[in-house]
């Protein structure tokens, strides 16, 4: 296992030179950018891990006059504030990263969606696209970014749905395939990549995959920015190298008394603190899109868990049988343990209801909500029943 | 072509097959709910999930497109055990009150809960938990959310066959529901009744308003007279809830059946359907005088269809700027329903007050229509209840008629005889080819121009069909329309009707007559029609009904001597004072919301 410690650094929100990067990216030609990014081992930091330089090169074969690059700021994970510090401090590299990657697929267009509570940062936002707008031109690049608000709906992360709420329909998941790379948005080749995919591309770009690979391990490349929160008497935003050990991450952010931490938010794992030692925290281990929440011994994960339930229950489109009814079974038969209407054994009947939803759900939403459930379950049935 | 090893048998399909589809190449059975053939795909209930080898997760086979070189099974113990679990969930937000349910026997769910999950179920009743509501407000059919199963059929029916989306999805996770423009009961937003919604409901979440305890009160009422009419689609259809396969003619049998059921007298819509082509013929032909000759530019053209009450509600919500152009001739159903209580009452000596006029329909919105205020001409309600095929078949079953085995019977007279003519009205282009029949004969004094009268252009599935017929050898008194071409198009499903509304607006066709019927197929694919229905199903009654008129002594409306007596007798002449007062009606303007 290969464990790199804990090490904070400063990549994501460096202030560079977007002029000097982006001109670098655009004289690089679009194979060079996708084999760039291939080279560096970047994987998809909104929680999915999927490999971006892949990601990219799909959409770039796909034959098709028109292409959209996809920022998804909806970001929506409970626990997860990081991409909204990110918009809020370098959105030039949000931006400039959208560019590069619309060169390197062949998109004139870019579309972020944005979370709708984070309606306040758009007068900032829009001010720094003007200047964004005015210096690619000046660099006689063609290319253009649009911004889109969500409403409120945690599916509309989901990548597909997010596109149907883009073109104005209800924000429900499609079925795949096709995926995106081949019919995305408008029905058009897209690439959707989370904010800090975007910048961590144009810091690729800027330093080169030789120095990226550096940081982290051969699973998790590179760096990457955690939303700390719950008991620690640390919370915020903090770039941590990938390849760390939960006990590692809860000697520098905990209270001293962590009893669990749930990583990557309400569709992550809960880690117990017997586990903490043999745990990385990245796509060897545990991946998360930067939710860490961490809970000492004062809190009832009868109510951790019922929260994230709560949470599903009214967060799921609807759509798909398991996850739409699924999450009401596993909310109603917990709390029917818990009041002991219900045998403790009919935890082992709702742990194959989350095993039927991880396998049989539409979208990643439904196919997640096992992971927090039975992990909790799993670790602290104690607290589930008693 | 694509291959694939379903189960471990080989298959090659075209590109673009589904999963499903291969599988049911190789007739390897998977369960499916909300799929349904005419509608698109939707992958939602994933009853249908099958193992893909090196796939994460299980597999829709509705949604997954088959692709080189995959390796499916569909019946693994993971697959069976999740698909037991899913039937479970879907059973656990059902109300499940099967002994009372108009659906029950005629439910998807149903056999699915019989397939895969009988016995004790793990799962928790969370209808208990829910505030359902049960809307009774439409005059055609009952929405019942409590049985909803969420599967979105009725929602992609009511939005890519008609056009309307009348009901849509509402609210996310626990609480999404299938609800209208903004919660209103059903009679109070844009829903023009057609029931297609209904006939693709594998619950019993949609089901018609059934008049069935009323009808046999009537019957039993020694003081009432109760006579009945027949649609024509209803001939080729109603066999299929009685144990016969698809596009199978019960004429006969269905006579005697209504006879032994009780009504005092057994009619058919097809007479008033030669009557509506006699009226409705005319009034094209006037039209067209006026316009053309006359140069009466108030003339509104092109005249569509009338007999559809789905599809005059559909104008009058969305295209009332056209209700000039509709036909101000009542449908079959409603001149018969005021002939009842007029001509019939006193040619049999009956006071009309007596006479409980029955309408057996494959349409749900005919309750609707037969309801509206318009339809009093005769003095009373002219039609008082109308029963859809499946009603009349359940009430078959009712009486321990053994339908299989009683002889044929023909109608009453008198309006019991119809022509071929007033057969095909049932299928769409019917009208129009009805219409022509009489019309063209009419002004040239020939038949029309077709090999056995049969204007094949006008007839089939096709969505949109248009054509053109060439007017030659014009009688004296219709010589102005002397080398005229007649345009006319036909249109089924509101959908496509929509897509001719938008081009007759836009000055993009220019149409003398158009034919539309709201269902798809016309009257054979009504929402009144028995369950289930496809377009294959569709074809075998369309295909009965030409059949019918194949076999029809005569087979022009004009030569209807039920008809000619009924001019002679007390209507006068087609259009005439009588007939406007008894046969013609008018709409209003409905909001678009």
């Amino acid at each position: 296992m290969e464990n790199k410690g804990l090490n904070k650094v400063d990549l994501i929100f460096e202030k560079i030179d977007n002029h000097e990067v982006l001109a670098k990216g655009f004289k690089m030609s679009k194979d060079e950018i996708i084999q760039e990014i291939l080279n560096s081992g970047l994987k998809g930091r909104g929680g999915a891990g999927f490999p971006t330089g892949m990601k990219w090169k799909f959409t770039s074969e796909a034959k098709s006059p028109e292409k959209y690059i996809v920022c998804n700021a909806d970001e929506g994970e409970p626990g997860t504030f990081k991409d909204r510090e990110i918009l809020d401090r370098v959105s030039n590299k949000v931006h400039g990263g959208m560019a590069i990657a619309g060169k390197a697929i062949g998109a004139k267009k870019g579309i972020v969606y944005l979370r709708g509570e984070y309606r306040y940062l758009l007068p900032k936002l829009m001010i720094e696209l003007d200047s964004f707008h005015k210096m690619i031109k000046k660099i006689g690049y063609d290319f253009e970014i649009e911004y889109r608000l969500g409403s409120g709906a945690y599916i509309c992360g989901e990548e597909s749905a997010l596109f149907e709420s883009i073109e104005g329909k209800r924000g429900e998941p499609r079925n795949k395939p096709p995926y995106p790379t081949v019919s995305g948005v408008y029905g058009k080749p897209t690439s959707i990549n989370n904010v800090e995919t975007l910048v961590t591309a144009m810091m690729i770009v800027q330093h080169g995959a030789k120095n990226f690979i550096q940081y982290g391990t051969k699973d998790s490349r590179g760096s990457k920015v955690f939303s700390v929160s719950g008991d620690t008497p640390t919370p915020g935003i903090f770039e941590l190298e990938l390849g760390m050990t939960v006990q590692q991450f809860v000697n520098e952010f905990g209270d001293g008394d962590t009893k669990a931490v749930q990583v990557g938010g309400a569709s992550g794992f809960c880690v117990p603190r017997k586990k903490f030692a043999e745990t990385i925290i990245g796509f060897e281990g545990v991946p998360t899109g930067g939710s860490m929440k961490l809970f000492n011994s004062s809190r009832s994960m009868y109510n951790v868990l019922h929260n994230y339930l709560e949470f599903f229950t009214e967060e799921s489109c609807g759509q798909c049988t398991p996850c739409r009814v699924g999450c009401q079974q596993l909310l109603k038969g917990v709390e029917k343990v818990k009041k002991g209407e219900a045998k403790s054994t009919y935890l082992n009947e709702l742990m194959k209801l989350a095993d039927t939803m991880k396998i049989a759900a539409k979208c990643g939403l439904g196919q997640s909500v096992g992971n927090a459930f039975k992990s909790i379950v799993g670790n602290f049935k104690e607290e589930i029943i008693y | 072509m694509i291959n694939l090893l379903i189960n471990d048998q080989k298959v090659a399909v075209q590109n673009g097959t589904t999963v499903l589809a291969a599988a049911r190449k190789l007739k390897i059975n998977i369960p499916t709910l909300c799929n349904h053939d005419d509608l698109c795909v939707a992958g939602n209930c994933r009853v249908c999930i099958v193992e893909q080898k090196g796939a994460k997760t299980l597999i829709a086979s509705c949604a997954t497109p088959a692709a080189e070189g995959m390796e499916i099974h569909t019946n693994t113990l993971k697959v069976r055990n999740a698909r037991k679990h899913i039937v479970e969930l879907l059973l656990s937000e059902h109300r499940s009150d099967c002994t009372k349910c108009y659906k029950n026997q005629n439910c998807e769910l149903q056999s699915l809960a019989n397939d895969f999950a009988f016995g004790d179920h793990v799962f928790l009743d969370l209808v208990e938990d829910k505030k359902y509501s049960i809307d009774r407000s439409s005059a055609s059919f009952i929405k019942d959310d409590s049985k909803c199963i969420r599967c979105q059929r009725c929602v992609r029916t009511c939005s890519e066959l008609q056009s309307v989306a009348a009901i849509t999805v509402a609210n996310k996770g626990a609480h999404q529901k299938i609800s209208s423009f903004h919660n209103r009961p059903m009679s109070q937003v844009v829903c023009t009744n057609c029931g297609q919604c209904v006939n693709r409901c594998p619950t019993g979440a949609l089901v018609e308003k059934t008049a069935i305890d009323q009808v046999w009160d009537a019957i039993y009422d020694p003081d009432k007279h109760v006579v009945v009419q027949t649609a024509p689609a209803v001939r080729v259809a109603l066999g299929e809830d009685l144990g016969y396969d698809p596009g199978e003619r019960v004429t006969g049998k269905m006579v005697n059946a209504l006879r032994q059921l009780g009504f005092n007298s057994v009619l058919d819509t097809d007479f008033s359907a030669d009557l509506t082509i006699m009226e409705e013929g005319t009034e094209l032909l006037v039209r067209l005088k006026k316009a053309l000759v006359d140069g009466d530019k108030s003339i509104s053209l092109p005249m569509f269809t009338s007999c559809s009450p789905g599809w005059i509600k559909f104008v009058e919500h969305k295209y009332p700027e056209f209700l000039p152009n509709m036909s101000t001739c009542k449908s079959p159903q409603q001149m018969f329903g005021a002939l009842a209580k007029t001509f019939y009452a006193k040619k049999n000596n009956i006071d009309p007050s007596k006479i409980v006029s029955v309408s057996i329909m494959p349409c749900t919105a005919k309750k609707f229509e037969a309801d509206r205020p318009e339809m009093r001409s005769s003095g009373f309600k002219d039609v008082d209840y109308v029963l859809t095929t499946r009603e009349l078949a359940v009430m078959i079953k009712q009486a321990g008629i053994d339908f299989r085995n009683i002889e044929e019977a023909n109608y009453d007279s008198v309006m019991g005889n119809s022509t071929g003519a007033g057969v095909i009205f049932g299928a769409t282009g019917g009208v129009m080819e009805a219409a022509l029949r009489t019309a063209y004969e009419i002004v040239t004094g020939r038949e029309v121009p077709f090999g056995n009268l049969n204007i094949t252009p006008v007839r089939g599935m096709d969505g949109v069909k248009e054509a053109t017929i060439k007017i030659e050898g014009c009688v004296e008194a219709w010589k102005f329309l002397e080398g005229a071409e007649l345009k006319v198009a036909i249109a089924h499903g509101l959908a496509n009707a929509n897509k001719i509304m938008k081009m007759v607006r836009d000055g993009k066709a220019t149409y003398h007559f158009v034919e539309i019927m709201a269902c798809p197929g016309g009257c054979i694919g009504g929402g009144g029609q028995p369950i289930p229905t496809n377009l294959k199903i569709r074809q075998k009654r369309m295909a009965a009904i030409y059949a019918e008129d194949e076999h029809k002594e005569l087979r022009k409306s004009h030569l209807n001597p039920d008809v000619i007596a009924i001019y002679k007798e007390f209507l006068d002449q087609p259009n005439s004072h009588k007939s406007h007062e008894l046969l013609h009606t008018h709409y209003v303007e409905r909001d678009n919301y």
